[in-house]
């Protein structure tokens, strides 16, 4: 940590100009908002631009910056659970089970009843 | 017996004990609302149908900018201590403090429009996830309100025992806040805007 008062005050200036930036870029998402490029390119720009101010807030608000090995490891290892749970709407999308599957009966085989799952 | 390492740092891991522990916190909540939001993703895109513009994107966006501000303000609050300013550090803090609560008060007439719509909760989707979302959000804010206002009352004390102590102490709390405004940061755009 910046301790020091005179590295304080340098940081102060940091502060207030990462406090503008966040409120630039909060005017670009509104204004991005109204481009039509599509549910998936609207949803890609929002998460970029939002993406970037929170980059701002942890690297300068949260000191993440210049931080010590213990605070990045634990990170690491959010970040690695947090991709494992972002990835479970992947497995959603491939998952078919409960989906009605047609199955072709025979011509002259009895039916059983089955709906094939 | 005193409390170790809440001012030194521990020689092992180069860190107070209580800022090793405030982001093991946030890891923890990095997960509580990764799961809200992949539960969103997994409702919004198993959905044929999502309203677009039902929310007030104006007031949203004036909640983003007062959590901003506040974030900014929080962060002066814990650097006025280390300049060992304390009347402005009481001053920036009392700021954070009237800016969350101004969030909360236009949180609670955005739910009053919405509700008075007759869309509860219950209504669709939608608006499971999205009361979901904003209340756990909104409660994060008041409690972030509640500690805040501890450290401006009693909790204030501790700067004439133990200054060092006090702004570590502000510090974690400008942690907490700052994660609380990342997570809004993310929720304006899913919500209001897409």
């Amino acid at each position: 940590m910046h301790s020091d008062a005179a590295e304080v005050r340098k940081h102060i200036r940091t502060y207030l100009m990462i406090g503008a930036a966040l409120l630039v870029f909060t005017a670009i998402t509104v204004a991005a908002s109204f481009i039509s490029l599509g549910v998936a390119g609207n949803v890609a720009l929002a998460l970029i631009i939002a993406t970037i101010k929170g980059s701002m807030v942890a690297a300068i608000f949260m000191h993440l910056n210049h931080e010590r090995r213990w605070i990045y490891g634990s990170l690491v290892l959010t970040a690695v659970f947090f991709a494992a749970l972002m990835s479970i709407p992947l497995f959603k999308t491939a998952d078919h089970i409960g989906t009605a599957v047609v199955v072709p009966v025979a011509a002259g085989a009895p039916e059983t009843g089955h709906e094939g799952r | 017996m005193d409390i170790p390492y809440v001012v030194e740092t521990r020689p092992d891991t180069g860190l107070t004990n209580g800022k090793l522990g405030i982001w093991l916190f946030l890891a923890s909540e990095v997960m509580l609302f990764g799961a809200l939001f992949s539960t969103y993703i997994i409702l919004r895109t198993g959905s044929t149908v999502w309203p677009h513009g039902e929310l007030n994107v104006p007031l949203g966006a004036v909640n983003t900018v007062l959590l901003i501000a506040s974030s900014v303000t929080m962060v002066l609050a814990w650097a006025s201590l280390k300049l060992n300013d304390f009347g402005k550090h009481r001053l920036y803090l009392i700021a954070t403090v009237v800016l969350a609560l101004i969030f909360l008060v236009n949180k609670f007439f955005e739910y009053r429009e919405h509700l008075g719509h007759g869309k509860y909760p219950s209504a669709s989707t939608f608006d499971a996830i999205y009361f979901t979302l904003t209340g756990l959000h909104g409660l994060h804010i008041l409690g972030g309100v509640v500690v805040m206002l501890y450290f401006l009352g009693p909790g204030a004390a501790l700067w004439r025992r133990n200054p060092e102590q006090f702004a570590n102490r502000i510090e974690y709390t400008g942690l907490y806040w700052h994660f609380v405004d990342l997570v809004w940061i993310f929720l304006f755009p899913v919500l209001y805007l897409l």
